[in-house]
């Protein structure tokens, strides 16, 4: 997730899609599939008949992904669906989302726990408002690879000017939007160039193809030993004999490297104290880092309850009532000042107040709009919040999972909105 | 399996990604512990459920699994399962509920299908949505993967139900990062898959790493068969047979276990998981492609879902 770190390269790679409506994605992860021969053969049947029903004349690959029974009728992805496949080199989820602005809500919720983007445009409409929203909301999820691939060159005679237009339309967007890895790839999803084969219409292109770069590319994860965090989960007491007295902490590493005799702070009370074990079923571990589901024994008897924090003493998480952060709004009821909502972060849970809107991003122009802004669905905008009690967290940039929060609409119990901390 | 390095190496790759489903399972029912009141894990008998109980053991040690299992009987199940359900729940010291399907067709509740392809598959929806109900249920813990069919690759993690227990495609709560939201209005609940993003072949792995126990039906053994519409079903007493279908006994076992008129079982000699292991990394077919129940129509598991199926 985060740069600076350890290169992590044999394990699992989470990816999405995005772009506009029909530019692809489903095709392209279709493609993927079929032409890495993941695809089984009841499946392959399944979609052929189903095509044949729906009245399609050539094979469409969508249908791998798109299952709902409403999606083939539309011929629109409406929610994110998963895909795993893996080849000799990596293990790979994918989740291909919607395009359709509608369904913003479903694209972030795929893109959310992605390491990379893989973002499709249609060769003969450019970048389109979708594309620059799409992008944008990956750089604010802080996703620090993307890959653009140009597609439908096919119905563009595979045009090498049409792809190098496009690119460079593509890399002032990028220029703008802080992301550090970034791939330009020119493709006919339908029809399978540069998607797993190199392409016989494209030979002016000799970077790597699709399914090369995703096996390839290095994905930075956030290893610093230092920003430790331990959000408490759930309190683990067994009341047995054996385990008489015995109190775990149970939670997810949420960063940073924990070994017992580690002295910790304790949030909120800040007390301190050191760990004593770090167990997983009967297992003494001799640390635990960002990612691993683990419980930990204190050293000392202090009241703590799920919601609490373990941290380093050396780098305390900010502890505030007062929080500035971008956020994605998913719902048709507009965000307001004034308005009222629960917010989640890690396992915490706590009343807010909307106190001020800065400005909301204007996708076309991708500039800040400061007069007379209604938040809408979709909208993105730079808010500020006071919560009902002090609450410790890190901007997003430095802990994703610490940076980060839900918006809850306490009548409808919806989630209504995603928060992104600066 | 011939080549043992091969085999290793297979293994060995998908450690350290095993390791991260794991995590992510182990979190996802610390959070159902946390969220939730009145809990049940649907335990099936099968792999999948199994490993959920192992995972829950896991997240909760040293204390007992904080989920009362419950099982759906359809009166259709193999011997075996059912043993090794209460073996399972004797030797973990865990709670178990047993709703049979039978008492929803005596009460009326269900009205069962009639003819050669009859199922109580279907039914079970209904005595499962009835317990809920009666035992004020707020969350149902599954074992449903996203990789097993098209509908199931499109559930969130913490699915909501509404009070008439259905699911509402269309219409899925956003679910960011890893933040669950499991808040819900009186009568409605949740369901609640911790093992979404692992694949069948990774469930294996997993059951091999960790040494889990599973039913004997998972291995080889000497089964009476019969083949319909491609598939080989295991024959049973209740099962009516079509005049051309011929009962034969030979060596088998299943890949995946439900109610006995709806699961395939797959011709094999695999007496061992290393085997099992590299017979389903060669297969061509789904998992569910042996599954009679998905085969009804073309969105079988997507309606059945939105009736509450799990
Ligand atoms: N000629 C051509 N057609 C393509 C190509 N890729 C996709 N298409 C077609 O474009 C249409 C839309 O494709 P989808 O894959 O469903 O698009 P999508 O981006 O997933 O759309 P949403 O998920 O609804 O946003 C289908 O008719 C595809 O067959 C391509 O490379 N060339
Ligand atoms: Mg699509």
């Amino acid at each position: 997730m985060k740069i600076n770190g350890k290169i992590k390269n044999k394990s699992l790679l989470r990816l999405t899609t995005a772009g506009s409506v029909d530019d692809g994605k489903s095709t392209l992860i279709g493609r993927l599939l079929y032409d890495s021969k993941s695809i089984f053969e009841d499946q392959m049947e399944h979609i052929v008949q189903s095509g044949k029903r729906l009245g399609r004349e050539e094979l469409d690959l969508s249908l791998l992904t798109d299952g709902l029974r409403a999606e083939r009728e539309q011929g629109i992805t409406i929610d994110v669906a998963y895909r795993y496949f893996a080849t000799p080199a990596r293990k790979f989820i994918i989740a291909d989302t919607p395009g359709h602005i509608q369904y913003t809500r479903n694209m972030v919720t795929g893109a959310s726990t992605a390491d990379l983007a893989v973002i499709l445009i249609d060769a003969r409409k450019g970048v389109l408002e979708q594309t620059i929203r799409h992008s944008y909301i990956a750089s604010l999820l802080d996703i620090q690879h993307i890959i653009f691939c140009i597609n439908k060159m096919d119905m563009m005679e595979w045009s090498e000017p049409v792809f190098k237009c496009i690119k460079a339309e593509l890399a002032l967007l990028v220029n703008k939007l802080n992301i550090p890895d970034v791939h330009y790839i020119p493709i006919s999803a339908k029809y399978g160039d540069n998607v797993v084969d190199r392409s016989e219409n494209i030979k002016w292109y000799d970077g790597k193809t699709f399914l090369n770069l995703i096996e390839t590319i290095e994905i930075r994860k956030n290893k610093n030993p230092e920003n430790k965090r331990f959000p408490v989960q759930t309190i683990i007491r067994p009341h047995t004999a054996e385990f008489h007295d015995y109190r775990g902490y149970a939670g997810r590493v949420a960063g940073g490297l924990f070994k017992p005799g580690d002295e910790v702070a304790v949030l909120p009370s800040l007390l301190r104290t050191k760990i004593k074990s770090i167990d997983l079923f009967g297992e003494s571990l001799s640390e635990c880092s960002a990612g691993d589901s683990v419980a930990m024994s204190l050293d000392d008897q202090i009241d703590i309850s799920r919601g609490d924090m373990l941290v380093s003493p050396h780098d305390i998480p900010v502890i505030s009532q007062d929080i500035n952060l971008m956020v994605c709004w998913f719902n048709e009821r507009q965000l307001k000042v004034g308005g009222r909502y629960l917010i989640r972060m890690n396992s915490n849970v706590a009343g807010c107040i909307v106190k001020s809107i800065h400005y909301r991003m204007n996708i076309n122009t991708m500039e800040q709009d400061f007069e007379n802004i209604t938040i809408n669905m979709n909208d993105i905008a730079n808010i500020t919040i006071k919560t009902s009690k002090p609450v410790f967290f890190d901007p997003y940039k430095k802990n994703n999972i610490t940076g980060s929060m839900i918006f809850v609409d306490e009548g409808t119990n919806e989630t209504v909105g995603a928060g992104m901390i600066l | 399996m011939k080549d043992k390095r091969q085999m290793k190496n297979l293994i060995n790759i998908n450690d350290e990604h095993l390791k991260e489903l794991e995590n992510e399972a182990i979190f996802v029912m610390r959070e159902v512990a946390a969220q939730f009141e009145k809990k049940v894990l649907l335990f099936s008998g099968g792999k999948d459920s199994i490993v959920l109980v192992h995972l829950a053991r896991k997240a909760f040690w040293p204390a007992r699994i904080p989920f009362t299992l419950m099982h759906i009987d359809t009166g259709h199940n193999f011997e075996e399962t059912l043993k090794f359900r209460d073996d399972l729940a004797k030797e973990f010291d865990a709670e178990l509920i047993v709703k049979k399907v039978q008492d929803s067709i005596d009460n009326g509740r269900v009205v069962e299908e009639q003819g050669v392809n009859a199922s109580r598959n279907k039914a079970q929806s209904i005595t499962l949505l009835d317990a809920i109900e009666e035992l004020n249920i707020d969350v149902a813990i599954g074992g449903g993967r996203r990789d097993e069919e098209k509908a199931r690759a499109k559930e969130r993690f913490f699915s909501h139900r509404n009070e008439f227990g259905q699911w509402d495609p269309k219409n899925q709560r956003p679910e960011l990062w890893n933040i669950f939201n499991g808040r819900k209005h009186p009568g409605e609940h949740f369901r609640v898959f911790p093992i979404s993003n692992w694949t069948e072949l990774d469930v294996w792995q997993y059951i091999l790493n960790e040494n889990i126990k599973l039913p004997n039906l998972y291995y080889t053994h000497k089964r009476k068969i019969f083949k319909r519409n491609g598939i080989y079903l295991a024959w049973a007493p209740f099962m009516q047979l079509k005049p051309t279908e011929k009962v034969f006994e030979t060596d088998v076992r299943c890949r995946t276990i439900g109610d006995i008129t709806c699961t395939g079982v797959t011709l094999s000699k695999a007496d061992s998981l290393e085997e099992i292991i590299s017979e389903i990394a060669a297969t061509r077919i789904t998992e569910r492609g042996g599954r009679y129940d998905d085969k009804r129509s073309e969105a079988a598991m997507e309606d059945r879902k939105k009736e509450g199926y799990f």
